[in-house]
């Protein structure tokens, strides 16, 4: 019997422990899959957070290292400027990126280093149980703001492709959503051309996903789907914020 | 013999650096080490190799966890304050057994404290300066000529037991000015023999991870004995300690860096009036040279300690004398220096109590 779909050999046969209604595991699956068929998987260094996504140097089947939290880009800096050869990706959430490592990111994008951030922004802390993160929406309820985040009190959500756009910089930030099979597709999409930008050495991308967090938002998988369309994205509007390969067009 | 040169001992580190075969410096400005980062960044043009101004020096350590992690000689320098900020991710490379190297040139602490030298930062530099069970090796140069040699040891060190090492500097280490001899042939950074835990991409072989963690029950727990076994095997063969006129002293002073520079000139003061007094320098901090002081304190009845600290290393030398001799001390905390005199004069009155 022909096998006509399966598991990409991107991805390692370890039981990923993402909640149900999750959207890690899609953002896993497109980067496997590209490791493949970008043919990048053997030169391929990948870097975990802290966070959810801790455990993706068990799941990402390359070369692994596991960083303090928010610290993943001056660890991709570290390597891709010693292994310029090597691919180097960063898979990072919004706890991680846009709170702790926010120097990070914003020194990394600014120096344009060659390598491509992954980040899963849910608007939420999930690995430790639901707090507010800096992505948490005006409104939103989390452990932390149980009767809703009050502007006042605890200020505003950072919208990172926004931010960044504000830098010289940066070569390519999109931000995408994996809630539909359309999106999901369009993410794959956007992911190849980061990744493909790191390969022509064009510098930094980011591509930021709205992803579902079923389990700290309190809501069902399906009712997480269509929170992304009907709220969070509306927020966090989807599409190119940056692309330098058309400006030079 | 080769040739010397003269050379501040902040420009010796830098040459001994890329002497060692690194080619990848990241580092945030402070003072007093900003002659290493302003120097390296000329040096690493000149010679392809790469220099790094970061946002952080949380930044910076991450850059060296990255490229250790690939097996890449790479070093930062900092001072007290920034070596603070640093500590997390020395424990994470330190949890994660990868070889780099940190620059400590000490200053007077705590918090912004002062720009003096200082020897403060022992008990962070020898301690698990970060969270966890973990030791950093520690080397303690005390002249230009050891500032360039020492980067060496501390790379072939942190590479043979997978540890990160550390040198312990200050800023009168740093700024002084003696002839260098450049020694051995340098390192080919390109010929360094591959490990099987480097990163580098997993073609034609399984792949590779480097972490610090482990949740699954009782494992970590066996992770850190084995660290832990490692650590005995650095304790028992990697103690490094200079002594000077030890063989007849009556009263032996032990000191490290500056201190023992200074201790040393006390030293020759006590000799020229007959009094037999010997220095022991520990050059390894961490592994702390306990064998040796262990091995005097049987036949020796007195110890001076002399630190620019409240006292520190102190506290080791007493846990390896285990009470078998009198220390005494002179400390100089917040970047205050000892001199000559005031070493012979507490030799005298240690002399006085006997």
């Amino acid at each position: 019997m022909k096998m006509i779909f399966g598991r990409p050999l991107g991805l390692t046969e370890i039981k990923q422990r993402y909640c149900p209604g999750c959207g890690h595991g899609i953002v896993h699956r497109i980067i496997g899959e590209l490791l493949v068929e970008m043919n990048i998987r053997e030169k391929a260094i990948g870097i975990a957070p802290v966070g959810c996504s801790v455990f993706a140097d068990e799941y990402f089947n390359c070369d692994m290292i596991q960083v303090p939290h928010g610290r993943a880009p001056a660890v991709a800096t570290g390597i891709k400027r010693v292994r310029p050869e090597c691919f180097v990706f960063a898979y990072q959430g919004d706890g991680d990126l846009a709170a702790i490592g926010t120097a990070e990111t914003v020194h990394s994008a600014a120096r344009n280093e060659n390598i491509t951030i992954i980040f899963i922004n849910n608007a939420i802390y999930g690995m430790t149980g639901g707090q507010l993160a800096p992505t948490t929406l005006p409104g939103m309820r989390s452990t932390t703001s149980v009767k809703g985040r009050d502007v006042v009190k605890q200020g505003y959500p950072i919208k990172v492709c926004e931010l960044l756009n504000a830098l010289d910089g940066p070569y390519y930030l999109e931000r995408v959503a994996v809630d539909t099979p359309k999106n999901i597709i369009k993410t794959k999409k956007a992911i190849k051309t980061a990744f493909q930008y790191q390969l022509d050495n064009k510098g930094f991308s980011l591509i930021e996903v709205l992803s579902m967090c079923p389990t700290g938002w309190g809501v069902t998988p399906v009712q997480a789907k269509k929170w992304i369309a009907e709220v969070m994205a509306k927020y966090y509007p989807i599409g190119e914020f940056r692309n330098r390969a058309k400006e030079t067009k | 013999m080769a040739e010397k040169e003269l050379m501040y001992g902040n420009h010796a580190l830098v040459e001994g650096v890329i002497h060692a075969g690194c080619r990848f410096f990241a580092g945030y400005p402070i003072t007093p080490q900003n002659e290493i980062p302003e120097y390296m960044s000329i040096r690493m043009n000149e010679i392809g190799g790469v220099f790094l101004q970061t946002e952080s020096e949380l930044s910076a350590i991450n850059m060296l966890f990255g490229a250790g992690s690939t097996g890449a000689r790479a070093m930062t320098s900092s001072s007290s304050p920034g070596i603070s900020l640093m500590q997390e991710g020395l424990s994470y490379i330190a949890g994660a057994d990868v070889p780099v190297l940190v620059v400590n040139v000490v200053r007077g602490g705590p918090g912004l404290g002062n720009i003096a030298p200082a020897q403060s930062d022992y008990y962070q530099s020898t301690k698990s300066g970060g969270h966890g069970d973990y030791h950093t090796i520690v080397l303690a140069p005390n002249c230009a000529q050891e500032m360039f040699e020492f980067p060496r040891l501390a790379f072939e060190l942190a590479e043979k037991y997978r540890n990160p090492a550390l040198i312990l500097a200050d800023g009168l280490l740093g700024q002084m000015m003696e002839p260098v001899e450049i020694k051995g042939e340098p390192v080919n950074p390109k010929k360094l023999p591959e490990q099987d835990w480097w990163l580098t991409g997993c073609k034609g072989r399984e792949r590779r991870i480097i972490r610090s963690y482990d949740l699954r029950p009782g494992k970590l727990e066996e992770w850190n004995w084995r660290r832990w076994e490692k650590y005995q095997k650095i304790i028992k063969n990697e103690q490094r300690f200079e002594q000077i006129s030890c063989d007849d002293a009556e009263i032996i002073i032990v000191a490290y860096g500056t201190s023992a520079r200074v201790s040393e000139a006390g030293l020759r003061l006590a000799r020229e009036k007959g009094i037999k007094v010997g220095l022991l320098r520990p050059i390894t901090l961490w592994p702390f040279p306990a064998d040796i002081i262990a091995e005097l304190s049987r036949k020796i009845e007195n110890f001076l300690v002399v630190e620019m600290s409240l006292g520190q290393m102190i506290d080791d030398v007493k846990l390896t004398i285990e009470g078998r001799a009198k220390v005494h001390f002179i400390g100089h905390p917040g970047g205050g220096l000892p001199n000559p005199q005031e070493v012979f004069n507490k030799i005298l009155e240690i002399r006085g109590k006997k």
